[in-house]
């Protein structure tokens, strides 16, 4: 009797535990979701000061800020920080709040697992940011980590290996949370062809995390053993290749960049229907055209090795895979262009960002379909084109959504408007220096100027002080969007439940804030 | 009781997941300090692991007072059932990475290296023209010899296959509500599991001792150390899944309704089973 008791309580609404230990402990989705993006936001500003430090060192050409080792550490960790460390949590951050509101459940399928696949994430950056400290300094090989270069790393080299596998951890165990949330705790009625295009983005992106997760644990774990264990994964000498690295790293690394862009098609999604106040044109070739990426994207990896010497039947069948994606991208596009026309358009801050986010990322899918031609990517590997190239579909592509995101949901999660005006020039401020800072890097690159290099030839000069003053007038521009969100969290206009007049969706059926506990009875969906 | 039932429970604040944040980082603290040959690092990391142990107890037997009080209605066993199925793809795919680079090695880089690309082998290694088995032109960890798929390796496969029957044949009983035969055949399949792990290590010993295979010997000793070896941990893992679950089998802890557990470990041990199948066939047969 006394059991039925204690258990009847816990289905009592009540409010979170007081206290730093109410973070630490929680296993509520809003909780954990506002702590995934708090960490993401402060892993935005850490990436972004070593962002700051690259774009310094190449104001001029020569030597002048850093030394080299360092300034190659700093594109290095900058590239880890910004995709683990910011984009990943702040998706997943979304994840948590929105997926349980959107699809009438009470709370995440798994919410002690939950906690523990946020937590771990602080450890894990702590570990790969403490390699700064240890003799022979930060990983300075690039993200990709290649071997050998990547084995020659001082004592830092098992604390970042350790950092990846722990990160990994966790973006598995999050990616088992969201999957089997989506597919088993729908409220009646909420049909998978029902579920709003962010539920469904990220439902395919948690599968693509599942499956490509564990395959960089094994590539890093490899590199371990081959640096400390005597393994000959990566050396020809023992009969092993270290081309074979990049193979396994890439069949890991593109779907990693649809990871990091399929949840932002999904935000972009739910806000150009909002704010043009139409339904959103050909949802269900949307969800084709996602799924549609997402199984190619297991077939086009080495698109990034086009030079590394592949045989010839290999470099086409890669180029003509990776052009097809081009394709249900296209259908994308063409969608969110389609629910525009002819409607009834207002452009509040969040539409900006995702009417930025349609422009800006065709560009930087565009540049790709450049790159994917092999011939061509003869010339532009390894080159600013590259860096040009990624930064459009990861600052103004996946940021993007993100700003988009946190201004169209803020209202609903705090129950304060933010200040609209402030929020539209953060968006003009942004999208005119984000353009100067990166576009110039297309010109540098088809003129051959090499990434991951601290000096560089002078004819290089001009293009690199534009885009070396654009950088730092994103990067500090950057300090307004936490002005905004830390206003909005204080105080201000009061948000209805509805918020924006054109909103559709369950989480807009509820008050604003909502409660601690929401759905605790499951709503209907019609 | 109907009234426990009707709601997805959703646990309130919990402090093992912090302690096994902690636990992990310790651990891996401690490897990394031992890899670096620091004289602490191994310590660290023992006490990462009695950690991370501790937390185990503290968070499934948290989990299993849950269930027993009927606090998990059919909702949420499904959701336990689906995280353990994509737990397994998971674990799949971390599989997947180290026979991708065996299928690599074999069927791309060492032919290249022996000539079917005339430049790699010409600049590189011009003398080198050894076939798989092989630990790289550069002889790396000296001459050895492999373990005969006929001998052990066949028994052992024999032995996993047989247990992936007992399993089974347990989980009849279970269904059966024969809590006797249940156990005795959740008995076996540890048995089994086992006798496998013992044949593994002594194998490890024979490959060391006698044939001079090791982990350092190129090409080979990486892939077949690495695949045997990752195999053997999930084996040994599963062991232990498989003894707690006949522990909990033999105090009455399953219905022939609700066994999440039972079934959980049982899945688990037939992916290693079908890991071993791909072993079999790819590092010892092949
Ligand atoms: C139309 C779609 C796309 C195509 C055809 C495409 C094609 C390519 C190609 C061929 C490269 C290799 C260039 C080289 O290294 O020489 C590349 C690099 C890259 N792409 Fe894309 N891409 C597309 C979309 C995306 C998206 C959506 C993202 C992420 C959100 C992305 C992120 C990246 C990154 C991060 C790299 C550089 C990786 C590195 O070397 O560090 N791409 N892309
Ligand atoms: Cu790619």
């Amino acid at each position: 009797m006394s059991t039925a008791t204690a258990t009847h309580d816990d289905h009592h609404d009540h409010g979170p535990a007081k206290g730093l230990m109410r973070w630490v402990t929680t296993t509520n989705h809003k909780d954990i979701g506002t702590l995934y993006l708090l960490f993401a936001l402060v892993m935005f500003f850490v990436g972004g000061a070593m962002a700051m430090v690259i774009r310094a060192e190449l104001f001029q050409p020569g030597l002048q800020v850093v030394d080299p080792q360092f300034f190659n550490s700093m594109t290095t960790v900058h590239a880890l920080v910004m995709i683990f460390g910011a984009v990943m949590p702040a998706f997943t951050g979304l994840a948590n709040w929105l997926i349980p509101m959107m699809i009438g459940a009470p709370d995440m399928a798994l919410p002690r697992m939950n906690n523990f696949s946020f937590w771990i994430l602080p450890f894990a950056f702590s570990l790969l940011l403490s390699t700064f400290f240890m003799a022979g300094g930060g990983p300075a090989a690039g993200w990709t980590l290649y071997p050998p270069l990547s084995l020659q790393m001082g004592d830092g080299f098992p604390f970042m290996i350790f950092a990846i596998h722990l990160a990994g951890i966790s973006s598995i165990m999050g990616s088992i949370n969201i999957v089997v949330t989506i597919l088993n705790m729908r409220a009646p009625g909420m049909t998978l062809m029902k579920m709003p295009l962010f539920v469904w983005t990220w439902l395919i992106t948690a599968y693509l995390l599942i499956a490509t997760m564990p395959v960089l644990a094994g590539a890093v774990t490899m590199l371990l053993t081959d640096k400390f264990a005597g393994t000959s994964f990566f050396s020809a000498a023992g009969g092993g290749d270290p081309v074979m690295y990049q193979h396994i790293f890439w069949f890991f690394g593109h779907p990693e960049v649809y990871i990091l862009i399929l949840p932002a098609f999904g935000i972009i999604s739910a806000i150009v229907p909002t704010f043009a106040r139409k339904p959103l044109f050909g949802y269900s070739s949307m969800v084709y055209a996602t799924a549609s990426i997402a199984f190619l994207s297991f077939i086009v990896w080495a698109h990034h090795m086009f030079t590394v010497g592949m045989p010839v039947v290999g470099e086409l069948f890669f180029m003509y895979a990776t052009m097809m994606i081009a394709v249900p991208t296209g259908v994308k596009v063409f969608n969110w262009v389609s629910t525009m026309w002819k409607g009834a358009m207002t452009f509040e801050t969040p539409m900006l960002f995702a009417v930025g986010f349609i422009m800006m990322f065709t560009i930087g899918g565009f540049s790709g379909l450049m790159l994917a031609i092999a011939p061509a990517d003869f010339q532009y590997h390894d080159t600013y084109f590259v860096v040009a190239h990624f930064h459009y579909v990861l600052v103004t592509g996946a940021i993007y959504s993100i700003m988009a995101a946190t201004y169209y949901w803020l209202p609903k999660w705090t129950g304060n408007m933010y200040d609209e005006k402030l929020g539209k020039l953060h968006f003009w401020i942004s999208t005119v220096s984000v353009n100067v800072l990166f576009f110039p890097q297309h010109f540098l690159g088809l003129a051959g100027m090499p990434r991951r290099i601290p000096d560089y030839s002078v004819q290089f000069t001009d293009w690199n002080v534009v885009s070396s003053i654009g950088g730092f007038v994103f990067g500090v521009s950057q300090l307004m969007f936490v002005w905004i969100i830390v206003k909005a969290i204080r105080g201000g206009e009061k948000a209805s439940d509805q918020v924006w007049e054109g909103a559709d969706g369950l989480e807009w059926t509820l008050p604003s804030p909502p409660p601690y506990h929401t759905f605790t009875e499951a709503p209907q969906v019609k | 009781m109907a009234h426990t039932n009707d709601h997805y429970y959703v646990p309130h604040g919990s402090h093992w997941p912090i302690v096994a944040s902690v636990a992990l980082t310790v651990g891996v603290v401690g490897a990394a300090n031992w890899f670096n040959g620091n004289a602490s690092g191994q310590a660290i990391l023992y006490l990462g692991l009695a950690m991370v142990a501790f937390m185990m107890f503290g968070w499934f037997g948290t989990v299993i007072n849950e269930s027993l009080k009927g606090m998990y209605n059919e909702q949420v066993d499904r959701s336990f059932r689906q995280g353990m199925m994509w737990f397994i793809f998971s674990e799949v795919m971390f599989f997947a990475a180290f026979f991708g680079a065996l299928f690599y090695a074999r069927v791309l880089s060492v032919p290249w290296l022996l000539g079917e690309d005339l430049s790699t082998h010409q600049t590189l290694w011009s003398a080198f023209g050894e076939n798989w088995p092989t630990n790289g032109p550069g002889n790396v960890g000296g001459d050895f010899q492999t373990i005969g798929a006929w001998g052990i390796p066949a028994i052992n496969t024999l032995l996993l296959l047989t247990s992936g029957v007992t399993i089974t044949l347990s989980h009849w009983a279970l269904k059966a509500n024969d809590k006797g035969k249940t156990v005795l055949w959740l008995i076996a399949t540890v048995a089994l599991g086992s006798v496998f792990l013992g044949f593994q290590a002594y194998e490890y010993v024979h490959a060391y001792s006698d044939l001079n295979l090791t982990l350092e010997s190129g090409i080979y000793g990486s892939t077949f150390f690495m695949l045997t070896g990752f195999h053997g941990m999930h084996v040994t893992l599963g062991t232990i899944m498989l003894i707690v679950i006949t522990i909990r089998a033999a105090k009455g802890h399953f219905s022939p309704e609700q066994h999440f557990a039972f079934e959980g470990v049982a899945w688990y041990w037939h992916f290693v089973d079908v890991v071993w199948l791909g072993l079999f066939i790819f590092v010892y047969v092949l």
